[in-house]
């Protein structure tokens, strides 16, 4: 299997470089200039979702609503819970590291259906300019969860434009799930069988097994809703015989397992992280990987813990309950095992490794905080206070947006071909930590001191720890903007990076960077294990490494 | 090293030159392997309707249980025989697909494009029925909006007790009287709960007939005019699970809907 056709690095053809036209661009087939597709469109997304959080947190640092009224606080908190949830963390990394990823750590050239794949990418746009149609043109009030029968009968905003723009972007959702599994089903290389996945297929797996289960309820029931805004048909509405309380089951059946749509992917970066920072293989394997499929399963079994304070029956309550704890024990076997990952490795504090070791950290937090929610008396106290805030923003950014920025440097090398600066990256990462806790930890205390969410305006006594968030928030988005600097910054001037600049492992490493278009000369033959770092030969290894995509690191045969 | 592709499961057709033609896109390295990866992918698909669906058959069992006498009484109102055309209808258009696919993987393509055909004309048969029905229903003023009204048309509406309604009393002896109510006293709510999700499930089965139709009529253009394209029956088979599953999301509306009544014969 030696193949030994190597161009120099300055001429080669990637699929960057292969065409500069527009058109090469917008009708692409190419997952991996889709991924990039992908990353510019959400990276839009998140500024616009944090431009809408900003003027809340500028809002709630004094006590009084005195900066925008309270119809003008509720559109801004719905803007940013719906930008946010829908249109960035959905499918920030499945469409963006997993689009880009998946067929180069499978050793595939493309996913299954290419143009089943640019589709999602135009759905999510179409659905995208028709949530920004109706931010732009009155707003929606509804929060991000749209509950009934305010959405459904008496918000007089563009409920029903939202909605439409939010049933779009799932189908695009949807478009992508499908595509996972069919790629890593059917089209894994000779040899790579499951239990030589990288982890981050495993959990993109379970991710995906979770759209195609969810995706189409939440489709359903927002179409109910849009029925029944145009023809009355009542199914949600008390007045006409229909029950409000259908729709929060039906919508948390969907967006619960959705905090896992956006997790999952996370946690399979965190693995490939930990294996390549301290050069060892991540312990327990199995048990990661069997994890995610639990947790995407268990996680189809919890949504009413949503409910314990809506007229749901005590003991359907219970059962919830139970079953929330049980989320997490695969959770807490995935930290462990990381943990455990770490214990006599040779840790490199890279900026990614930073982002990995924050997210074990924050993300332990959110999910013990998950806890006390789940505990059906504790979560009377302290449903819809900050402390529910506090705590799925640990999740959600804590744990889901630092997996995707630690994934995002840790594979720019391989997607630009450019190293990003180390010393400013390291510097966002400690700022984004800071910033982070800053924001988000006095959210647990005034949550547990009883303040509400979605309030414009509170009692004096709680405005120091609403200073130190807003204050917070601040460092917070300079720890965003640094990188968006540096990231743009590198693509010209960064250093240029070779196939496998971190000495990883895993086929993407094996492909030059960035790859060429259709990523392998020759598909590769996997015969060793995920995660196989030998160390003693690692200097021989990395100079075959970019002649001879068919052989091992260590030369095993 | 030599990793063996799988014979394709339907290998036990007997050797086509077509076959050996199909055309493999360049993500994939063999026929067998696109072939399977198309077949998994709509499976998938499929998937996701059935979670679809499943989400107003579910909205469906909470509203039934909470007033099984007005859906009882409101699902008579419905008719049957329609339906039961239609059953018939769409059940003949999954046969005929169903011959369809196994012509498509014989190569023969007069044979199907004119069991492509068939299903193509049943299922504007089907649609015509349902619009016939729907108007009678905005005739009726039973379609859910400020016109709505619910009131027992025909002749043979006598109290429902002398129509058999044995089970609903069954079901609800508390309430069973309420059968035997005048008709003014139907709760107009329930009953329209009723017809919008009748509406609402009729009308998304619907429109997935008619996403059929322009998927039935798309390949079957192929087929005719490009005979490349008419060699790969991969994406014929596709059509047809989406076929059969439309079909099958009739058959739970059916009696759902329209049989839980006692019928007017
Ligand atoms: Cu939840």
């Amino acid at each position: 299997m030696d193949v030994t056709t190597t161009e120099p690095s300055s001429a080669r053809k990637n699929y960057l470089n292969w065409d500069h036209s527009w058109q090469s661009w917008l009708f692409t087939l190419d997952h991996k200039r889709i991924g990039i597709l992908y990353l510019i469109s959400i990276s839009a997304m998140f500024f616009l979702g944090a431009v809408a959080i900003s003027l809340v947190r500028v809002e709630l640092a004094t006590p009084r609503g005195d900066l925008v009224e309270s119809e003008t606080y509720n559109k801004l908190f719905s803007a940013h819970g719906i930008i946010m949830v829908f249109f960035f963390l959905v499918p920030s990394i499945p469409a963006t590291l997993g689009n880009f990823l998946i067929p180069l750590m499978i050793g595939a050239r493309d996913l299954a259906f290419p143009r089943l794949n640019l589709l999602s990418w135009y759905l999510f746009t179409i659905g995208g300019g028709f949530a920004m149609t109706a931010f732009i043109t009155g707003g929606v009030d509804t929060g991000w969860y749209f509950y009934t029968p305010y959405s459904s009968t008496y918000s007089n905003n563009q409920v029903a434009l939202t909605i439409i723009g939010v049933f779009i972007a799932g189908f695009s959702s949807i478009a992508t799930g499908v595509n996972f599994i069919v790629t890593i089903h059917k089209m894994r290389a000779p040899g790579l069988t499951w239990f030589r996945l990288p982890l981050f297929i495993w959990a993109h797996y379970a991710t995906s097994v979770i759209i195609v289960l969810g995706t189409p309820v939440v489709a359903i029931t927002l179409l109910l809703v849009l029925l029944e805004r145009a023809f009355r048909i009542g199914v949600f509405d008390p007045a006409l015989g229909g029950d409000p309380i259908l729709f929060q089951h039906m919508f948390w059946f969907y967006s619960h397992p959705a905090v896992y749509i956006m997790i999952l992917p996370s946690m399979g970066v965190i693995s490939e992280l930990m294996a390549a920072f301290t050069k060892k293989r991540v312990f327990g394997y199995s048990f990661i990987a069997f994890s995610s499929i639990a947790i995407a399963l268990l996680g189809f079994l919890v949504w009413g813990h949503h409910l314990f304070t809506t007229g749901q029956s005590m003991y359907a309550g219970m059962v919830f309950s139970v079953l929330s704890f049980l989320v997490a024990v695969p959770s807490a076997i995935k930290v462990f095992n990381w943990t455990a990952t770490i214990y006599k490795g040779q840790v490199e504090f890279t900026a990614p490794m930073l982002y990995a070791l924050g997210f074990i950290g924050l993300f332990t937090i959110g999910g013990l905080t998950g806890l006390f929610l789940a505990a059906m008396a504790v979560d009377i106290h302290l449903h819809d206070t900050y402390f529910i805030v506090a705590h799925f923003h640990y999740i959600m950014v804590g744990g889901a947006l630092f997996g995707y920025l630690g994934g995002l440097h840790y594979w720019w090398p391989k997607i630009t071909g450019r190293m990003y600066p180390e010393g400013w990256a390291k510097l966002a990462a400690g700022i984004t930590f800071v910033g982070f806790n800053l924001t988000f930890f006095p959210q647990f205390i005034l949550g547990q001191m009883g303040m509400p969410r979605r309030y414009h305006f509170y009692p004096e006594e709680w405005q120091a720890l609403n200073v130190l968030s807003s204050a917070g928030a601040s460092i917070l988005g300079l720890g965003y903007a640094i990188p968006l600097f540096y990231f743009l910054w590198s693509l010209r001037y960064g250093k240029l990076a070779d196939a496998n600049p971190w000495r990883a492992v895993g086929l993407e490493w094996r492909v030059p960077s960035p790859p060429p278009a259709h990523n392998f000369d020759e598909i590769p033959i996997v015969v060793w294990e995920a995660y196989e770092f030998v160390p003693e030969d690692a200097d021989e290894a990395e100079q075959d490494r970019e002649a001879m995509p068919g052989v091992p690191a260590g030369g095993h045969e | 090293m030599s990793v063996q592709v799988k014979q394709r499961r339907r290998g036990h057709v007997e050797p086509r030159p077509e076959g050996a033609v199909q055309e493999v896109a360049h993500q994939f390295e063999d026929i067998g392997q696109q072939n399977e990866s198309y077949i998994v992918g709509m499976w998938s698909f499929l998937v996701t309707e059935i979670m679809f669906f499943g989400g107003i058959f579910m909205t469906y069992i909470v509203y039934r249980t909470k007033y099984p006498q007005t859906f009882t009484i409101a699902s008579g109102e419905l008719d049957w025989k329609a339906g039961f055309l239609n059953t018939l209808i769409l059940l003949t258009s999954s046969l005929s697909m169903a011959f369809a696919v196994r012509n498509a993987q014989l190569g023969k393509r007069w044979r199907t494009l004119l069991c492509l055909g068939i299903t193509i004309l049943c299922a504007f048969g089907f649609l015509g029925v349902k619009t016939v029905e729907y108007s009678t229903k905005w005739a009726h003023h039973l379609v859910p909006g400020p016109n709505f009204h619910f009131s027992r048309h025909g002749g043979e509406q006598a109290a429902p007790a002398d129509r058999g309604t044995s089970f609903v009393e069954d079901a609800s002896p508390e309430t069973s009287g309420g059968g035997a109510k005048p008709e003014g006293e139907i709760p107009q709510h329930e009953a329209q709960l009723f017809f919008g999700l009748y509406f609402a499930s009729t009308g998304l089965h619907g429109v997935h007939v008619i996403i059929g139709i322009i998927l039935l009529a798309y390949w079957g253009g192929l087929v005719q005019f490009n005979a490349r394209a008419a060699r790969d029956f991969i994406p014929i088979e596709m059509v047809g699970l989406y076929w059969h599953f439309v079909d099958i999301v009739w058959i739970f509306l059916y009696p759902l809907l329209y049989l839980i009544g006692s019928p007017k014969l």
